[in-house]
């Protein structure tokens, strides 16, 4: 349901961070967005894909693609002692001893990892406005 | 082509985490336990929320609320009859509060000053899955679920349940009517929340607010003296 959100928040943070860096070209172009999901986050990954070419229209990141990792569950089993993944989220017992776990460790991520520019063509964009500028 | 990669690690509702956090840091300074109240509509939340008011009012706590909906202030002045502190968020359209509706609305009002407070409830918009993403500093997460909902909502809707600090079921008044199977329904939460404190309440007749006051009151003063 808040994916539309999820995904305006990406395309700002990651336009801010883009403008933030210290050497990219005025223009540069986001080719790719890398983010992790956690498996208990409510996130529909397809209408996050329905949501990203909306979002990113007359941004940097229009056209760019979407990729998601998504994050497996992991708690912690007290008998085990060990960080233990789950199969799925509707038990949250060790897959190895069945003991109930309650100290969640991973799974609830909603992170931007990474994002990939593409610093050629950004290149090409100063170039033409400088030549403009020269007229 | 040149291309390069550009790290990033960042949390995309960070800005919600950060508000967050600050908000967290003043309800400590202020003293107050915040509680947010999760569930899906109907659930009875304004019910039980405006006997808790009450009967902590009675006992002597300093209590107010904050109650978010999509539209109208029906919620706030069903609650306002307590005598406590009241104040309407109205979404517009928004699925789940978030921590900059809690920061604004903390800030235009001049009933409330945190540090005057014991208890302050924040009542979400009736809704079992966007509220899970969104912190509002709370200390303690409740989640409700009444007699009439179907005992397999916690696997229904396994991410709000698990981020649950303790589970309310409403109604208990009506449960055999309902057909309503407790044992399965303790169950389930406990599938998906292991070990989590459960109360089974009726806002009707009473039933389990004795129990549910003492969780509320032992939680403040673990608050209190530093523990978590």
């Amino acid at each position: 349901m808040h994916e539309l959100s999820i995904v305006a928040s990406v395309v700002e943070t990651v336009t801010e961070s883009l403008a933030a860096l210290p050497d990219a070209p005025k223009g540069a172009r986001v080719l790719e967005v890398r983010l992790r999901i956690g498996t208990l986050t409510n996130v529909v990954l397809e209408s996050l894909e329905f949501c990203w070419g909306i979002a990113t229209e007359g941004t940097a990141l229009e056209g760019s693609k979407l990729v998601v990792k998504t994050v497996p569950v992991v708690m912690h089993c007290p008998r085990c002692d060990a960080d233990v993944e789950l199969e799925g989220v509707l038990s949250f017992r060790c897959p190895k001893c069945d003991e109930p776990c309650s100290d969640l460790r991973q799974g609830r991520e909603l992170e931007i990892e990474s994002f990939e520019i593409d610093d050629e063509a950004a290149m090409e964009i100063v170039g033409i406005e400088k030549a403009g500028d020269a007229e | 082509m040149t291309t390069r990669i550009v790290e990033l690690r960042q949390g995309i509702l960070k800005k919600n985490d950060e508000l967050a956090r600050g908000l967290r840091e003043r309800y400590a300074i202020g003293g107050v336990l915040v509680l947010n109240l999760v569930s899906s509509p109907g659930t009875g939340k304004t019910a039980i929320l405006e006997r808790t008011l009450k009967d902590l009012w009675v006992r002597g706590w300093r209590v107010a609320a904050l109650v978010g909906d999509l539209e109208t202030d029906n919620d706030a002045r069903r609650l306002a009859a307590s005598g406590a502190p009241v104040r309407q968020i109205n979404t517009h359209g928004i699925c789940h509060l978030d921590a900059e509706m809690i920061d604004r609305h903390l800030a235009g009002w001049e009933e409330v000053e945190l540090g005057g407070l014991d208890y302050l409830f924040i009542e979400n918009v009736g809704n079992l899955v966007c509220p899970s993403s969104y912190d509002l500093g709370e200390g303690i997460r409740v989640v409700l679920l009444s007699v009439t909902e179907g005992e397999d909502k916690p696997l229904k809707y396994p991410a709000l349940f698990n981020s649950a600090d303790a589970a309310v079921i409403t109604k208990m008044d009506i449960a055999e009517p309902c057909g309503f199977d407790r044992e399965l329904a303790l169950k389930n939460i406990n599938e998906i929340r292991p070990g989590i404190r459960i109360f089974e309440t009726s806002a009707k007749t009473g039933a389990g607010m004795e129990e549910w006051l003492g969780y509320l009151e032992e939680e403040r003063s673990k608050k209190k003296h530093g523990g978590n």
